[in-house]
């Protein structure tokens, strides 16, 4: 029997606290929509898209008003584009970005992963093509998101293609100058990219991936928050218990929607990816959990150990709620989504280097992070090996959304809108990265990948 | 298939009445109720069966929740599961 306490507490959470479900997120395999014709392997995806995604918004609706619980966003994770474009005959696969978007558009999710190339130990003829559209395929689009993989534990990391994506950065900043350079917000450059993330930009559905599948994120920062606020001068034992009993009941939420909507629409559930996902909304940031641990300003001294507390006990927590975890799972630390970073970043309390150590023990990386419009795409390349190095050495997911906003410099907010927030621009280190960038080549795989 | 009924805000004469009416209008069944004031505050949770229900869920959650929005009150109606997924292992 429920009690009145455990019912309240719920109903509390999502009207007070912002629990809710940040995304469910249908991966679609387009494998099977590769043909060496550019404009029938367009049509195949679109086609493809639309008919397997037709119910997923309506499903989303229907599920949020039957439980009460809110499904903030819908999306669409494909097969990564240069694996199918890379068939075709076209050089550049800017159509088959509009052929996302326009299929995105028909289905009304409000965001399509995939524009995607795995290059961790170098490229093939598609890779390269796919790239090479990033810029503008991301300025011609609304809802497309692109990522690239540049290293892996097992293959190092390809300095060829850091380099190329710090020039491809800074294309897209400059082809979306008019934006604030807002197609880097939706640009991706990861090691250890997963195959089922459900959270954009970076979602692709992964080659090991089936047909179709449901894959949830769900997302409470708020509810942690307050949950810790009865914890005041309670040994960290007791927080980290918090931590995971909290995570837990969000998780909970997201592997009943996942079923669901499995259930609904026919799709197998996939998984679901446990991260504490923060919104700039007032009461739903992990700089605040941070803070309420006992840190005057996210960013200052022992925000890197009270993120790697707060990150395990999520997943601890997490696990036990749900039959399938994947994704990222972990907490999100993007600049420009939480207001306690947003503050803490413009105070200059959190700087570029401390959210590159946070990066060592929690999911996400150096995310919507906005520098000078000045940096050099060298800098924005160095940026991207350290992060890979990070993720490659010690076996788990980083990634760089870096966004240099033409025209900007320190000092000035570049604002996105929306879910995507606003940013102060932070500084880079002045001195040049660009006799490092320019060696190209391979860093070899760290030892321990050798596992067998 | 159950679900509950959670009605929250400033106590007035006759709500327990009017949501019932609404509820048995429908062929709800009402399973079990339990309600507190605590200061001018009503909170009422109700367990119900939607299974002989005559309108579709989402149609009698949102006339709840218009009811009580006429009345001032927070009205919701929720699947069970919800909350069964969150508290129990």
């Amino acid at each position: 029997m429920l009690s009145r306490n455990e019912i309240l507490q719920t109903i509390e959470m999502i009207d007070q606290q912002h629990l809710d479900i940040r995304t469910v997120t249908m991966g679609i395999s387009l494998l099977d929509c590769a043909h060496p014709d550019a404009k029938e392997s367009c049509r195949r995806i679109y086609d493809k898209i639309t008919r397997l995604a037709e119910k997923l918004v309506a499903t989303g609706e229907d599920i949020e008003r039957e439980f009460g619980i809110p499904i903030v966003n819908k999306r669409i994770s494909v097969t990564p584009i240069s694996l199918v474009a890379g068939s075709s005959d076209a050089e550049s696969y800017v159509c088959f970005a509009e052929t996302l978007d326009a299929a995105a558009k028909t289905c009304g999710v409000n965001f399509i992963g995939g524009f995607s190339a795995l290059v961790q130990k170098g490229f093939t003829v598609g890779d390269r093509r796919l790239i090479a559209s990033i810029p503008e395929a991301l300025a011609a689009t609304e809802l497309v998101c692109a990522s690239v993989n540049v290293g892996s534990t097992r293959a190092g990391i390809d300095m060829d293609a850091v380099r190329l994506m710090g020039e491809t950065i800074k294309k897209t900043a400059a082809l979306t100058a008019d934006r604030h350079g807002f197609g880097c917000a939706k640009l991706v450059v990861f090691a250890n990219a997963v195959e089922d993330n459900p959270f954009m930009a970076g979602a692709f559905h992964g080659v090991g991936e089936p047909e179709c599948v449901i894959n949830v994120g769900v997302s409470g920062p708020g509810v942690v928050s307050h949950a810790l606020q009865k914890c005041k001068g309670e040994p960290f034992d007791v927080v980290a218990e918090t931590v995971k009993r909290t995570a837990f009941r969000i998780t909970r939420m997201g592997q009943l929607v996942a079923r669901e909507a499995s259930q609904r629409l026919g799709v197998p559930f996939g998984i679901v990816d446990l991260s504490l996902a923060p919104t700039p909304a007032v009461g739903d940031s992990v700089a605040d959990i941070l803070e309420e641990i006992g840190l005057a300003r996210v960013g200052t001294h022992g925000t890197t150990a009270a993120l790697a507390l707060l990150n395990d006990a999520v997943k601890k927590g997490g696990v036990m709620a749900s039959s399938h975890v994947g994704g990222l799972s972990g907490a999100f630390i993007p600049v420009s989504e939480d207001a306690g970073m947003i503050r803490a970043a413009a105070g200059g309390t959190l700087t570029l280097d401390k959210l590159e150590a946070m990066t060592c023990v929690c999911s996400v990386g150096l995310d919507m992070i906005a520098v000078p419009g000045t940096t050099s795409a060298e800098t924005v390349a160095a940026i991207i090996a350290d992060e890979a190095a990070i993720g490659v050495v010690n076996n788990k997911t980083t990634a760089v959304r870096i966004i240099p906003v033409p025209g900007m410099d320190v000092g000035d907010t570049v604002d996105f809108g929306g879910l995507l927030g606003s940013a102060p621009v932070m500084p880079v280190h002045e001195e040049s990265s660009a006799g490092f960038v320019a060696r190209g080549g391979r860093i070899p795989a760290p030892l321990h990948s050798l596992r067998n | 298939m159950k679900a509950i009924v959670t009605v929250i805000g400033k106590d007035q004469v006759g709500i327990i009445a009017r949501v019932c009416q609404l509820l048995a209008g429908c062929g709800v069944n009402i399973l079990d109720i339990s309600q507190t004031v605590m200061q001018e505050y009503f909170t009422m949770i109700m367990l119900v069966d939607t299974e002989g229900c005559s309108e579709p869920f989402a149609e009698l959650a949102q006339r709840l929740r218009e009811e009580g929005e006429r009345g001032g009150l927070d009205i919701r109606m929720q699947r069970e599961d919800i909350f069964n997924a969150m508290h129990r292992i």
